[in-house]
């Protein structure tokens, strides 16, 4: 799983079908501090994040289908699966 | 899944089988103000996407996937057309 903060989100109404009432968001990779990375994603929506909000993006599509509890195999790859509240590094302890 | 913008279109007459009635399309995968990431791939599209349009596209072993009876060689295919992106502004 990697770090990413929501960007934004996708209006889209031609898709394949398995992107069906799904809230398809656009997310950036950021470092644990925060800072903003390359390789901006589109992921599908699983715990009603919103745009800011700091998230656990799982980029795997055998991970995708247990969690969407999916029968057969579907073109999903990438999806939120946490609200990060609050990240502990030895280099925000080292500033305070 | 990420973003890309269709820039042209292949045509190959002698292909896998599998591959008869996908249409072929050349995509740049795009970050959210348009900047390309990386190179750009050929891509199998499932949509009726048209050049000049941003999509949306899976790669990897989801990308076989798409059709429910069958299974195809492909590791980047289209699965959506973007109408709107809603960005925060940063």
């Amino acid at each position: 799983m990697i770090l990413c903060k929501v960007i934004g989100s996708i209006v889209s109404t031609i898709k394949h079908d398995s992107y069906r009432n799904k809230k398809i968001m656009l997310v950036r990779p950021i470092s644990p501090d925060g800072k903003f990375k390359s390789g901006t994603m589109v992921a599908i929506d699983t715990v009603r994040a919103g745009e800011g909000d700091t998230v656990l993006v799982m980029s795997e599509g055998r991970s995708t289908m247990d969690i969407l509890e999916l029968k057969n195999r579907e073109p999903l790859r990438s999806i939120i699966v946490g609200v990060v509240d609050r990240i502990d590094t030895i280099s925000s302890q080292l500033k305070k | 899944m990420k973003l890309g913008r269709i820039q042209g279109k292949v045509w190959a007459t002698v292909k896998d089988p599998k591959l008869n009635n996908c249409t072929l399309y050349i995509l740049q995968p795009v970050d959210e103000d348009e900047n390309p990431i990386g190179m750009a791939q050929v891509a199998v599209d499932t949509v009726s996407s048209r050049e000049g349009d941003l999509v949306y596209w899976v790669g990897g072993a989801e990308a076989t996937f798409p059709f429910p009876d069958r299974q195809i060689p492909s590791d980047v295919t289209i699965v959506g057309l973007v109408d709107r992106l809603d960005l925060r502004k940063q």
